[in-house]
């Protein structure tokens, strides 16, 4: 798409002749090139207007509103400038709602990752029943994510599933959900389990990606199991760590309906995290204009922690494409 | 390159915009469309709405169409709203009584009190002023409160009996229905059937407001009648909120936090909640009493909920919409929506003419938890902002429900949360 776009194909609108075609010939302006370059943009418009539409537009009304108090009841809408930034540094609750967002994020980016690569490794051997074991992982990723969240709701529950199996084998659970730290590790867990398949995969594939003889030659040299791993795995599917680490954290900052549906943030605000904050924020107390200022927040540390992924990139993964 | 993308997104702007803009101008002369949000989904409500609406279609030709639009409960108001901000308002819709106070205050919807007056035979006298006290601003009827529903004590009769515990009629009978005697047979109850004593409805720890039910018998208040200050760590407050505490972990009366238990599913011996909830019985095979909520140490009381209907200000037909209202509202109307929703009629709370269209309650039942509920009932904690309020109360009373919680402590940090949206 950049060739295409950078070739001028933008102004490639095709002019119909002007008047007296004879005295230019078709070969002048109306090359193949540049009929390839109008098919070309013909072929991304819908993905252009699209993105036009539904990103760049709601992308620019959300800085707008920002700038704005908007209370959607009295029907006002007022420019207040930079009025909302500055409630948003003043703001006494945002320390702890972003603390319950760097612990959830972190819990959840390392949890997701470790496991799916452990689960990856495991299941890239060439035993019997593994295809089970794959298909078992992968399956929550196809299940509604609101279906599985209110199931979990009801596992977790003080007198669910979760604490029948524990009270079956002798252990008396916490009361999951209502418990400050214990709310915040079960949504890390439900998350994790939802969606670690993915992950899983996306591991699996690179995995199947690693030169067989790679391996055999470090075994002929005396490499143990765990240094094949250091030294030949990690590096060789560090593209893959890289692209997984980026959407896992994307994913885990907008984290949303398993915070609706189990905690509502709570309890006290020990699950209120960036998204659920904002949308109360938005959503319940009515105030939309800094509720997009905190969306402009969110957005610029998700830019901010991509590029710097992406930056690192050059210091541990292996090779690129 | 920059130049065409700016290009772009101005002409994806234009276009998203003239689209928006498109519907407004339409249709303001030809028939016109109401819709109405609503909270039930229940069939029987919408096919009383929508026979009350083809009655206004026929004699008003005008009207091409009235839709009933249900909203889940739990999102109602965050739904509605979001429809507004959206640019796309219903013409009428039903408010809760927790958002009352921003719908009334704000200027959102429609004075009423001009269309509903003119209105042939409405009888707007007849509107209990109990009833219409929340809905009103400055004199002016904002919201016409189609259901005042107070909340009562179903009782399963099979479970107090298995447990061999003094029912709640028993206890009406030897006047000492109190919450400590409720409390002990609740209590029993969880004890010897295994199944939950009391549940308070839709609170689960969470929905806080609902305890009013409980605390208004001690005479504690979230917060005082003009709203300014915090009554939660009032000495009444402390008092009922120990009493329930102790309820909960000592007593085990009620289900802990992250218990789930249904009365309606026979998993409950007694539950707290609105009358409109009988028709959850209709099918049960446990045997059922309905009570009025017990004394407590300051006597008897009852507690209210509310639902207003109201007409959008930014609707596209707002006079149509306020005298279709006036017409679902009238007193023939009103009847015929009581058998659902307690109305504001005076005329009409009588136990005799709420028993023919509530043919699951007994008129005693009626006359007890409705008439004299309706009468003399408190309504559930309302403020403006009352989301915010409320998340705030309810993030701060968490530390309450655990069995070695410090009461008193906790109900001051409630004061310190609130107090500086109490002053906004």
């Amino acid at each position: 798409m950049p060739v295409l776009m950078d070739n001028g194909a933008g102004r490639a609108a095709p002019r119909p002749a002007p008047g007296g075609t004879a005295a230019s010939p078709r070969r002048g302006w109306w090359t193949s090139r540049r009929r390839d370059q109008l098919a070309g943009l013909l072929f991304v418009t819908p993905q252009l207007v699209g993105t036009a539409l539904f990103v760049l537009l709601p992308l620019g009304l959300v800085v707008w509103y920002s700038l704005h108090e908007w209370n959607v009841l009295a029907d006002t809408f007022d420019f207040v400038g930079t009025d909302n930034y500055r409630e948003l540094v003043d703001d006494p609750k945002l320390p702890g709602v972003l603390r319950s967002t760097l612990f959830f994020s972190v819990g959840l980016v390392v949890f997701n990752l470790a496991l799916a690569l452990l689960l990856a490794v495991l299941l890239n051997q060439r035993l019997r029943g593994t295809v089970v074991f794959r298909t078992l992982f992968f399956s929550p990723v196809v299940v509604s994510l609101v279906a599985w969240t209110i199931v979990w709701g009801f596992l977790l529950q003080d007198n669910g599933g979760v604490n029948g199996v524990a009270g079956a084998v002798g252990l008396d659970g916490p009361n999951w959900l209502r418990g400050e730290w214990t709310a915040l590790l079960s949504v890390i867990v439900v998350q994790v389990v939802k969606n670690v398949g993915l992950n899983m995969v996306l591991f699996l594939a690179a995995l199947q990606g690693v030169p067989a003889e790679l391996y055999e030659a470090a075994r002929v040299e005396g490499a143990s199991r765990w240094t094949q791993f250091r030294r030949i795995t990690v590096p060789l599917i560090s593209p893959t760590i890289l692209l997984t680490s980026i959407i896992t954290v994307v994913g885990a900052l907008q984290v949303f309906a398993q915070i609706a549906v189990l905690t509502q943030g709570g309890p006290g605000t020990s699950t209120t995290v960036l998204v659920y904050y904002l949308y109360q924020q938005a959503f319940q107390f009515h105030q939309f204009g800094y509720g997009s200022t905190l969306s402009v927040l969110l957005f610029l540390i998700v830019l901010t922690l991509t590029v710097v992924q992406w930056r690192m990139r050059r210091k541990w993964v292996f090779h690129e494409q | 390159m920059r130049k065409r993308l700016t290009a772009v997104v101005a002409l994806a702007a234009m276009l998203g915009l003239s689209a928006c803009g498109g519907g407004d101008s339409a249709g303001s002369d030809g028939p016109v469309s109401l819709r109405m949000t609503t909270w039930s989904a229940n069939e029987a409500h919408l096919k009383l709405f929508n026979e009350i609406a083809a009655e206004y279609q026929s004699s008003h030709p005008n009207v091409a169409k009235i839709t009933f639009d249900p909203i889940p409960f739990e999102s109602y108001t965050t739904t509605l709203t979001t429809q507004i901000a959206g640019g796309n308002p219903p013409d009428l819709a039903w408010v809760l009584e927790n958002a009352a106070p921003d719908f009334v205050s704000s200027g959102a919807l429609l004075p009423l009190d001009e269309t509903l007056r003119k209105t042939d035979g409405y009888a707007f006298d007849e509107l209990a002023p109990a009833a219409t006290k929340l809905w009103q601003a400055d004199g002016k009827l904002y919201g016409y409160p189609f259901s005042t529903s107070p909340f009562g004590i179903f009782v399963n009769t099979d479970l107090v009996k298995a447990a061999g515990a003094k029912s709640p009629a028993e206890l009406i009978a030897a006047n000492a229905w109190t919450w400590e005697n409720a409390v002990t047979t609740a209590s029993a109850v969880s004890a010897r059937t295994g199944k939950a004593g009391l549940v308070v409805r839709d609170f689960d720890y969470k929905g806080w407001d609902n305890l009013s039910t409980i605390w208004t018998g001690w005479g504690a208040q979230a917060w005082s009648a003009d709203g300014k200050t915090c009554g939660f760590n009032a000495t009444e407050m402390v008092d009922a909120m120990t009493f329930l505490h102790q309820a909960i972990f000592t007593a085990k009366a009620l289900p802990g936090p992250g218990t789930a238990a249904d009365f309606f599913a026979g998993e409950a011996g007694m539950t707290i909640t609105q009358i409109s909830r009988a028709s959850l019985l209709e099918k049960q095979k446990f045997g059922w009493d309905l009570v009025p909520l017990p004394a407590g140490p300051k006597g008897g009381y009852s507690v209210i909920g509310q639902g207003g209907m109201g007409v959008l200000k930014k609707g596209k037909h707002a006079d149509v919409a306020a005298d279709f209202l006036a017409f679902l509202t009238n007193p023939a109307n009103s009847a015929k929506l009581a058998q659902f929703f307690p109305p504001p009629r005076t005329p009409l709370l009588t136990a005799a003419t709420l028993a023919k269209t509530n043919p699951l309650l007994k008129p005693e039942q009626l006359q007890r938890v409705v008439i004299d509920g309706i009468a003399n009932g408190v309504v559930k904690p309302n403020h403006t902002g009352q989301a915010e309020l409320s998340q705030a109360v309810r993030s701060a009373l968490d530390p309450m429900w655990k069995a070695d919680a410090d009461v008193r402590g906790v109900l001051d940090g409630v004061c310190s949360a609130i107090n500086p949206l109490l002053a906004k």
